[in-house]
């Protein structure tokens, strides 16, 4: 029977929706998270009548019939609206402010990106993310800098003891894309490079449109919980309509077998 | 034997393919820019020799529910609702000019403009496409417009328009992608009167409560034509006695 099927497919769709709600929310205090949002769309279309199909040799059907299949997630498209910035006073610490990411080197040697900016260092003064991977182009902050100093444009400069002038150690380029939306999530507040994401463009923050960056923040999520809880009733009162209409499909069946 | 149990068997099969209508509206409950469909049916006359009693039901062509659905504000740029009457026109999978209202619009890895299911949005020069931007803006008449990459306020250009028409409601059908055609095939020529809405998205106009009621009415639709069957099948079953008796 078709509604059954028709039905399901409204139910899996509902819980792909749920998921990603769950995903959010769970991610309402990870730095630099970007929510997702599922993305409907109708199946396929069946055509059992074909619009102005001839009917006689003078008349033509004036509309064909066409039965739907259901509905589908198509895609959980991420949302890369800017987090809410949060001080935290940590020098290490880099928002963007705008568009545009870091660029991480994974142990395996491939590029990935994130906005999470909450950087440390570890034991041979390199510049790292929190889960230890190394921040591109390497930063090396000497072991007897006074402080750090992180610019908008993303020059590194440290203060050594006994010098006047601060001492410039790199330059923390972003990089970013024609369509964020494409970079695939991986995880760890890590982004990989698409097909449909386009190619990374590295340039320097404030030019070019990347965006500038400020140092001792980071950014939060940018899930908004109230929307998300909205989106949450909503998803399961929709859910609970889909699988009602399992249950009154399979109760007309079973009155044909009861009464038959 | 009567012929009652095959009306009431097209009676019980149209209401199955109802309740499949009605079952994929609410599948669709979550689409973005989803439009219902609504119910219809024909009497078939059956010809023969007797009375003229028999007529047969059929489902004909479930036309669309064009009313617009409730806008759901989401803050993003690139997200357009149509106002009230109105269409984008989009490419369909042939290359072919269709009509949608979802207006849940990306920029792929070129550049180009889509929906959200990936139909190319067209402008009033085709299909567009958007250079590296800085800042996109989207007037309520469709134009787009953006600050380049690495320019300031100052430089802000005009790409394009996006593509609105008007057409007349009752000559759109659905096709087998969901997207909307006119029936000549004609994509009508662009209306200035057509308003969008940015930061929002167009809900499926499927009613919940509605849908519900229509899900209850027709199981008991469907019982009644069980029941019917059933009837057809006791009376035979009585017509039988008769003869053995006899």
């Amino acid at each position: 029977m078709r509604a059954l099927w028709i039905a399901k497919t409204g139910l899996d769709a509902q819980q792909t929706r749920m998921a990603t709600v769950s995903n959010n929310l769970a991610n309402v205090n990870t730095t630099g998270f970007k929510r997702g949002r599922a993305v409907f769309e109708d199946l396929v279309y069946q055509n059992v009548r074909q619009a102005g199909g001839q009917q006689s040799q003078n008349t033509e059907m004036p509309s064909g019939l066409y039965l739907g299949t259901g509905a589908r997630v198509v895609a959980t498209e991420k949302m890369f609206t800017q987090g809410s910035l949060v001080q935290t006073e940590n020098a290490f610490d880099v928002a963007i402010q705008g568009r545009g990411f870091f660029q991480i080197l994974m142990p395996d040697g491939t590029q990935s990106y994130t906005r999470d900016g909450s950087f440390q260092v570890d034991s041979i003064g390199q510049l790292v993310t929190a889960s230890g991977y190394q921040v591109q182009p390497a930063i090396n902050v000497p072991v007897n800098a006074r402080s750090v100093t992180i610019g908008v444009d993303g020059t590194v400069s440290v203060q050594l003891p006994g010098q006047a002038a601060p001492v410039q150690i790199g330059i923390l380029q972003t990089a970013d894309f024609v369509n964020p939306g494409g970079l695939e999530p991986r995880g760890e507040n890590l982004f990989v490079e698409t097909g449909a994401s386009g190619p990374a463009l590295i340039g320097t923050p404030g030019i070019n449109g990347l965006g500038t960056l400020v140092q001792g923040m980071v950014e939060g999520s940018n899930v908004n919980t109230v929307e998300e809880l909205v989106n949450m009733i909503e998803t399961q009162r929709a859910f609970e309509l889909n699988s009602r209409s399992i249950r009154t499909s399979d109760e007309m069946l079973q009155f044909v077998t009861n009464n038959l | 034997m009567d012929r009652l149990l095959y009306v009431s068997m097209t009676g019980a099969h149209r209401v199955m393919e109802a309740q499949a209508r009605n079952a994929q509206n609410l599948a669709n409950v979550s689409t973005t820019a989803f439009k219902g469909a609504l119910d219809s049916a024909a009497a078939q006359k059956i010809e023969g020799p007797g009375m003229p009693t028999r007529y047969n039901v059929e489902t004909r062509d479930s036309r669309p529910d064009l009313s617009p659905g409730a806008l759901q504000s989401t803050g993003r740029v690139l997200d357009v609702a149509v106002q009230g009457e109105g269409w984008l026109v989009v490419q369909d999978a042939n290359g072919d000019d269709a009509l949608t209202r979802r207006g849940d619009l990306q920029v792929d890895a070129n550049g180009l403009l889509r929906t959200g299911n990936g139909n190319p949005v067209l402008g009033d020069a085709g299909p567009i496409a958007i250079p590296p931007y800085k800042e996109l803006s989207l007037g309520a008449d469709g134009t787009l417009s953006i600050v380049p990459l690495g320019q300031g306020p100052q430089a802000q250009a005009i790409l394009d328009r996006i593509l609105l028409v008007r057409p007349d409601p009752d000559t759109l059908a659905r096709g087998t992608d969901g997207l909307f055609r006119a029936a000549d095939g004609e994509v009508p020529p662009p209306d200035a009167d057509v308003r969008l809405l940015t930061g929002h998205l167009e809900a499926s106009n499927v009613n919940m409560a509605q849908s519900m009621v229509e899900m209850i009415e027709l199981a008991r639709q469907f019982e009644m034509q069980v029941r019917m069957q059933r009837t057809a099948d006791e009376n035979a079953d009585t017509a039988a006695q008769l003869m053995r008796m006899g």
